[in-house]
């Protein structure tokens, strides 16, 4: 056991040192998409909270996004506001969107919920046209500020520490377990004393108010650029597809989920047969199924199992 | 009727013992009854009401039929088929091919029927089979690689602009009294009900059809009978992927070809499927023609939902169904043991 704790000290601070020394090799452009891997660390994370910990399924965590992002947007291009400081209202908005959103879902889990949060996904960027008076409608809403690649490096990489920090501590104490029990037998869980409602809903809450953080980094890293195809129904399906490569239930793997999704693209595209955006498209849904077929556990499960192999051989 | 159908027959009947309620309970029949005089007498008394009823039953009957693949796969085996547009648009275009190529259009419309029907057990076999008995979450992702997969090869082999089909009904207008019915949202109507008829008639007549239906039913008792329930899911998944293509060559006189025309009809395959109840095929064809003219009559009547609002009504249709009746209209109440 200590070992494990010991090893893991020294994979975290490995990973910050990385973290931390890394934009000073790399360019501008490089710099913006080690901060995306970043935003969607956060996004993961939070959609590894539902889905992984409690076992509700979303497919809606690009809306969930895009409300963060809208928020940051409209406040910065109508009230001036620094887009720093809308962060945590974005936090607080989308942490009460997704608990409204959590509400029906009790009723629903499996495929159900599954359809409603999709259905919910696809949804949301409607409203953003519907209602172009505040978004701007399909051409958008251009936030009054804009950040440098370094500085939406280290604003999103020191976001995604804090929302690491705090799940980790969310989830190794009293709720983590309630969140753990409502996911592995309900009717366990509520005769031990845990209430499901409240827990399943505080749990769409805190995802959804990590997805809106996302969100709102989201659109700084747009240069400050929010439009409704953004936060399509890809985004949602990347999101998830991130949390199944990065493994469900463990907080480990998620760094490789994100990076993932954040880079694969582009490392596809520079490739030389499948250099154009449908060729990226094949290469990425042919490694997820690849991936599901083949490691059912995403990148956790490989960890745990080269842990086993080297238990076995001391 | 020989003994080994006797057989099928019992295996497949056995689930009902288990159910609470089947089928439809009176108040929906009187429901159902009351919108079809509803609809009736408003299109007697509009021109207007009239058209967008057919025109929106058209539709329906295009969401229906998706619905109705999904409803197929998901009764088999629980799972809902993400990919299940993408698959169908992706038939469309192979369609389209067989045009180009020179066959006429329903020489094409046969031949991709055949074509998705190898497709979809196909898919079945080489990559839901493997991950079949894992969680929920794990088939959903792999559908949805696959709905990204699907858009990726089509957007690659033939482009991601427009296309241009052959229309297979004209553009002729029939007039009734003062009301015009366009030609196109009739032929619409008329084949994608006919096979819904035929699929019914397939399940419900043929031997193949009740071993289907054991099979999905009570796999563990139809494999002792001697069904090979593997195989007959897989057909399951031919079937479904035959009714999607249909879906798909239906919407694209209205739509063109575009590797996301059948996004959006997905949504609303999913609702229809939800409203007329997940387990239930006549319900997803019903579904599907109800939500189709709500859709239709709502956009004419109600100036707030405009052509943006359509997808998000049908989320809220979807989500009212699932709060209030989550077993929908015709669906069978689900009995769990804890």
């Amino acid at each position: 056991m200590r070992a494990l704790l010991q090893m893991r000290l020294l994979v975290i601070a490995a990973t910050v040192a990385v973290i931390v020394v890394l934009p000073s090799m790399l360019d501008g452009y490089h710099q913006g998409l080690a901060a995306r891997v970043a935003i969607y660390f956060i996004a993961i994370l939070g959609l590894n909270i539902l889905t992984g910990y409690t076992g509700q399924i979303s497919i809606g965590h690009g809306a969930f996004m895009a409300i963060g992002g809208y928020t940051t947007a409209i406040l910065s291009h109508d009230h001036h506001m620094s887009l720093l400081l809308t962060l945590p209202i974005a936090l607080v908005i989308s942490f009460g969107v997704g608990l409204l959103v959590g509400l029906p879902a009790l009723r629903l889990s499996g495929v159900y919920l599954a359809l409603a949060t999709f259905a919910f996904a696809v949804s949301v960027p409607q409203f953003a046209l519907k209602f172009s008076k505040f978004t701007g409608g399909s051409n958008g809403l251009q936030a009054d500020e804009s950040y440098s690649h370094l500085k939406l490096y280290v604003v999103s990489w020191a976001c995604a520490g804090i929302s690491f920090v705090l799940a980790f501590l969310l989830l190794r104490g009293r709720i983590g377990r309630a969140f753990r029990a409502t996911r592995d037998s309900p009717v366990a869980a509520a005769s031990s004393g845990v209430s499901l409602p409240v827990y399943k809903t505080f749990a769409f809450g805190v995802s959804a108010a990590y997805a809106g953080v996302a969100g709102s980094l989201f659109v700084i890293a747009t240069n400050g650029f929010a439009q409704p195809q953004e936060f399509g129904v890809t985004l949602s399906l990347q999101l998830l597809i991130g949390a199944a490569v990065a493994g469900l239930g463990s907080l480990w793997g998620v760094l490789a989920g994100a990076a993932f999704i954040g880079l694969l693209p582009t490392v596809s595209a520079s490739a030389p047969l499948i250099g154009s955006a449908h060729g990226q498209d094949v290469v990425f849904g042919l490694i997820v199924i690849l991936i599901m077929l083949l490691l059912p556990n995403g990148v956790v499960g490989v960890l745990a199992r080269l842990a086993r192999m080297r238990q076995a051989r001391d | 009727m020989s003994a080994f159908a006797r057989k099928l027959q019992a295996v497949a009947q056995t689930r009902k013992t288990t159910t609470v309620s089947t089928g439809a309970s009176l108040p929906v029949i009187a429901a159902l009854v009351g919108i079809a005089v509803f609809l009736l007498v408003g299109s007697l008394s509009s021109s207007i009401f009239a058209q967008q009823t057919v025109a929106g039953l058209a539709q329906g009957a295009v969401f229906g039929s998706l619905a109705l693949a999904l409803v197929l796969i998901y009764r088999a085996t629980e799972v809902i088929n993400f990919a299940q547009g993408e698959m169908a648009m992706a038939m469309t275009y192979v369609g389209y091919q067989l045009t180009i190529w020179g066959l006429s259009y329903w020489l094409a419309f046969a031949l991709t029927l055949v074509i998705a029907f190898v497709f979809g057990v196909a898919v079945q076999l080489i990559v839901i089979r493997p991950v079949q008995h894992r969680s929920v979450i794990a088939v959903v992702i792999v559908t949805v690689g696959l709905f990204i997969l699907t858009d990726g090869v089509v957007a690659w082999i033939w482009g991601a602009d427009l296309k241009f089909m052959a229309a297979p009904f004209g553009n002729q207008v029939y007039h009734v009294g003062s009301v015009a019915f366009a030609r196109q949202d009739l032929g619409v109507l008329l084949v994608s009900i006919l096979s819904v008829i035929l699929l019914w008639l397939l399940f419900q007549f043929t031997k193949i059809g009740l071993a289907m239906r054991a099979a999905a039913l009570r796999p563990a008792a139809a494999s002792l009978v001697g069904i090979r329930v593997n195989w007959m899911l897989a057909i399951g998944w031919g079937l479904a992927s035959v009714l999607g293509a249909v879906a798909g060559l239906m919407t694209e006189p209205t739509q063109f070809l575009q590797p996301t025309m059948m996004q959006a009809i997905l949504i609303y395959a999913f609702a229809a499927a939800v409203l007329g109840g997940l387990e239930s095929p006549a319900g997803a064809v019903i579904g599907g023609l109800l939500l189709g003219v709500f859709l239709n009559l709502t956009g004419q009547y109600v100036g707030f939902v405009t052509s943006e609002l359509r997808l998000p009504a049908a989320f809220v249709v979807l989500l009212v169904v699932l709060v209030v009746k989550p077993n929908g209209l015709l669906g069978r109440k689900q009995v769990r043991r804890v």
